[in-house]
């Protein structure tokens, strides 16, 4: 395959970018999107010119760490992570556009690369539960019922990557905080932080300068888990719920 | 707890879902009243004036009425500073654009900020012509309802005015009000399909209900 792609460079947080232009040629459909770009970059790095900067770990869709805008849509068109995105999803001579993620809670760092260290906050401000070290607990010494727990299972498969943030027009976290939240707070091990759990991490979410929700469903549409738009119904009962039961 | 409301955005957003539901609540029963129009004047008018006596004796004259302004004021207020603080800062949270365009999300969820603008003008424009009269074509007569509406959807600007503002309404509402179930947590994937059936269903009855009277009045049904 041949492709044209335009590609969002940027030399620093504070210098100002642009796409620029590039021709790809012997491009296998087989190949992920990722190694479309590594192919691209050994072009470059031959050319003497400096390869695309973008994030990347496992390319196995379990890290979270891939995060390309690929024709306007996070991950691309297909349901999915960057990396489990294959070169068969588009056409000979396409022009492919390939921006960051875009929120102001989420800068720049280098070309297609952002800070997502704002999600890291909003998990250290509730996400964890409050467990005793020593011995490990007997197996079902905590009971928790087959509904909770697949509640429980569907919300942790958040693997963190942003693109709920990328997707929605108000820059909004709402999707990733809801699976954080409802991931733990279903659960008897995270009941004793509850309420604290729900309110910190949407207190910080507002810090961090994410958007609010609008419930226009572009973050679920583009969640490559799956993390379903009714979640944040459920968040913002665990709130309501929390602040009727919290004094501060 | 009330400042927990106002300073979160999850907060804020509830306020934005009640005082909206309480609007809608209202609207719900106000175009029900105004297709009395179709009864004639005299049932029309009747029906106003029962309104001010509405809770008497234990309400003094127009006391009721007050009560329902009052809330209404409110619900207005809350949720339109509610509308700009939230929108301000969704607008700053995604400042940069993406260079590929593509089209997003349903028209009525696009279009909540423009036709809550459109609203906010069409209630001052409302209340000055047909409660005050301060804008009303021709003479105002406090008391004869029947006879103001009639002057109003005489004038072409008036159905103008009038029906767009109906047809943002019913967008508002089709987005509006399965959005407060979500914001108020009541929205679940079982009942997602009998909330947005809700929503379509008090949107259509709204838009026709509101719209029926200058449209009557255009056609000579009404005169
Ligand atoms: C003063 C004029 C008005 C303005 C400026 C306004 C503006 C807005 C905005 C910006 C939203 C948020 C949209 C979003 O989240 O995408 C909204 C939501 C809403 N509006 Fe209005 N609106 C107005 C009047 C009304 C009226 C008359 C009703 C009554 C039917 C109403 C009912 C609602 C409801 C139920 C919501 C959903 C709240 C939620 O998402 O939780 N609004 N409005
Ligand atoms: S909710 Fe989905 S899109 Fe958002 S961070 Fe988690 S996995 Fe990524
Ligand atoms: S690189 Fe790990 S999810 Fe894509």
């Amino acid at each position: 395959m041949k492709l044209t792609l335009r590609v969002w460079r940027q030399q620093n947080a504070e210098a100002p970018g642009a796409m620029v232009t590039y021709e790809v040629d012997g491009i296998s459909r087989d190949m992920s999107f990722l190694e479309m770009l590594d192919t691209l970059n050994e072009e470059l790095i031959l050319g003497g010119d400096e390869p695309v900067a973008f994030d990347h770990d496992c390319r196995e869709g379990i890290c979270g760490a891939c995060s390309l805008v690929i024709n306007g849509d996070a991950h691309g068109p297909e349901r999915t992570t960057t990396c489990q995105l294959h070169m068969r999803s588009f056409q000979d001579g396409d022009t492919i556009d390939v921006e960051p993620w875009r929120a102001s809670a989420f800068p720049v760092v280098k070309d297609l690369v952002v800070d997502r260290s704002a999600f890291d906050r909003i998990i250290q401000s509730g996400g964890y539960i409050s467990a005793p070290t020593g011995t490990a607990p007997d197996a079902h010494a905590t009971p928790v019922p087959k509904p909770d727990a697949d509640f429980a299972f569907e919300h942790a498969e958040c693997i963190g990557c942003g693109a709920c943030v990328a997707a929605c027009p108000n820059g909004s976290a709402m999707l990733f905080t809801s699976a954080k939240v409802n991931h733990l707070n279903v659960l008897p091990q995270g009941a004793p932080e509850r309420e604290t759990r729900v309110l910190d991490m949407v207190a910080t979410m507002d810090e961090e300068g994410f958007g609010g929700c609008t419930l226009t469903g572009e973050c679920a549409t583009a969640c490559p888990k799956g993390i379903p738009l009714p979640s944040i119904a459920a968040m913002n009962k665990e709130w309501l719920r929390a602040t009727r039961k919290v004094r501060r | 707890m009330t400042r927990t409301l106002w300073d979160s955005s999850v907060g804020k957003k509830t306020i934005m879902a009640v005082s909206g539901l309480v609007m809608l609540g209202y609207l719900v029963v106000h175009m029900l009243g105004n297709l009395k129009i179709f009864f004639g004047s005299d049932e029309f008018n009747h029906y106003a004036h029962w309104l001010r006596t509405l809770g008497e004796p234990f309400l003094h004259y127009e006391w009721a009425l007050w009560i329902v302004r009052v809330v209404l004021v409110a619900a207005v207020v809350l949720h339109a500073v509610s509308a700009y603080q939230l929108s301000r800062r969704d607008l700053r949270a995604r400042p940069t654009a993406y260079v590929h365009k593509r089209a997003r999300a349903s028209y009525a969820t696009r279009t909540m900020r423009y036709g809550g603008l459109i609203l906010a003008l069409f209630i001052v424009w409302h209340i000055l012509d047909l409660t005050t009269g301060t804008v009303h074509p021709g003479g105002f007569q406090p008391g004869h309802p029947y006879q103001n509406v009639l002057d109003t959807f005489s004038t072409w600007y008036g159905n103008v005015v009038y029906i767009v503002a109906v047809l943002a309404l019913g967008l508002h509402v089709q987005h509006g009000f399965w959005s407060a179930a979500q914001t108020l947590g009541v929205g679940n994937a079982t009942r997602d399909r009998v909330l947005k059936a809700l929503a379509n269903v008090l949107a259509v009855v709204l838009t026709a209900g509101f719209v029926s009277v200058p449209v009557a009045v255009m056609t000579g049904v009404v005169s």
